[in-house]
């Protein structure tokens, strides 16, 4: 039987991905964030998932305003990195896990969540900036990654709540799959960061830290908290917080938490990260 | 019934809605554009007879050549469309926010270095003229 048995979250931010390609990881920039980082590389290495469920929002780059899809699942056999603008970034294929991403597909749809399948879609900063955080440069990525693409571009959002549950179906979608499979969930994007109008720069460690906290020992009450908190205390690109949600719905009401790394800034976003244990479904 | 809108009072901020998509479709539909290398190159060697091959409105398109991302976005703009623009400029997340704020990139990154914008004072618009 498949078993998710650790969650990560961390923030994506684009420029963390520049400064690795660009060999400035020691900067004195940018050497705190990638410490941070350090004993995450370190325990994956012995954890060795065999697949992640990426949780990441697009952002406009697989999908335009032609179609914006709440929920996208990827089904397909692999996934280049987009070109966002800049060129595509210097990272491997990702390859995907087309036959659990079946299986959750129809196991959570049956559940009632109503996804998007995608069979070819580019991935980007959102999905290959926290490999990168978790994984280096390695010539190919370790283990296989299903993408689990997120709206949080397009208002409204899904609620946190909804995502909450979401992250409860998943992992029942991934426990009813028949090989045995060391499955990872991670949720990424945030924390607070407004990225655009005369209120952008926006940071609030106050309230980052305390979400932080939630998320290990409270999370289902903090499901409940609603899209315009996010916007009001985290930014207008804050509620990409709701992402982390998914992940936490998929794991044990108790977690075992590994590491807690927090910084400000990283560009324009304070980077928060965690890894979470689950209690049960470990050997 | 009108759709609610429980974030107009946030400063400083636009939030992307459905008013906002209609209005901003064919700019963000011009930004998704940006992301060949070889559509980088027409806009770079004319950039106005490259963005009139969209229906875009003359403020929209204003807004583009003088890279006022405010303006962009009070035309409908979404920042991750846009990003497609300042990255086709070779400008970083950062210093093209720093544009939208009145500060100068230097004022901004320092800003950043001591910890970002505070939130107090910029939670409502009563409370910051916003």
């Amino acid at each position: 039987m498949a078993r998710i048995t650790a969650g990560v979250t961390t923030s994506h931010v684009p420029a963390i991905g520049v400064a690795l390609d660009n060999g400035k990881s020691t900067d004195d920039y940018w050497r705190p964030v990638f410490a941070g980082y350090e004993f995450s590389k370190e325990w994956i290495r012995s954890e060795k998932p065999d697949v992640i469920i990426l949780v990441y929002n697009d952002h406009a780059s697989a999908f335009s305003l032609d179609f914006i899809p709440t929920f996208a699942i990827g089904v397909g056999e692999s996934y280049e990195p987009a070109d966002e603008g800049w060129g595509r970034r210097p990272v491997p294929t990702v390859q995907g896990h087309p036959e659990l991403a079946w299986h959750i597909t129809q196991s959570v749809i049956q559940s009632d969540f109503d996804l998007t399948m995608v069979n070819r879609m580019d991935v980007d900063h959102g999905l290959t900036v926290p490999l990168s955080l978790m994984f280096g440069q390695p010539a190919a990525w370790p283990c296989k990654v299903i993408p689990f693409a997120v709206n949080v571009v397009q208002y409204p959002p899904p609620s946190g709540r909804r995502c909450y549950e979401l992250g409860k179906a998943l992992r029942q979608a991934v426990e009813s799959f028949d090989q045995d499979l060391n499955v990872q969930i991670w949720g990424t994007g945030g924390m607070s960061h407004q990225l655009q109008g005369p209120r952008a720069g926006l940071i609030n460690a106050e309230f980052d830290n305390r979400f932080l906290d939630r998320l290990i020992d409270d999370a289902d009450a903090l499901s409940r908290v609603p899209h315009i908190d996010y916007v009001r205390e985290a930014g207008s690109e804050g509620i990409e917080l709701v992402m982390w949600l998914i992940m936490r719905g998929a794991l044990d009401d108790k977690v075992n938490c590994r590491h807690r790394f927090y910084h400000v800034p990283a560009s324009n976003t304070a980077v928060g990260h965690l890894v979470l244990e689950n209690t049960s479904n470990r050997r | 019934m009108a759709l609610e809108k429980p974030y107009t009072d946030v400063p400083g901020t636009t939030i992307f809605d459905a008013d906002m998509s209609r209005k901003g479709y064919h700019l963000n539909q011009f930004c998704m554009s940006l992301m060949t290398a070889e559509n980088r190159a027409k806009f770079k060697e004319n950039e106005r007879a490259y963005i009139d091959q969209w229906p875009m409105t003359e403020e929209q398109k204003q807004g583009v050549l003088t890279r006022d991302y405010n303006r962009m976005i009070a035309a409908g703009g979404n920042i991750y469309f846009l990003a497609k623009i300042f990255s086709t400029d070779g400008i970083s997340f950062q210093d093209a926010a720093s544009t939208m704020t009145g500060m100068s990139v230097d004022e901004y990154k320092l800003m950043m270095l001591n910890g970002g914008r505070s939130i107090e004072g910029n939670r409502y618009k009563e409370n910051n003229n916003g």
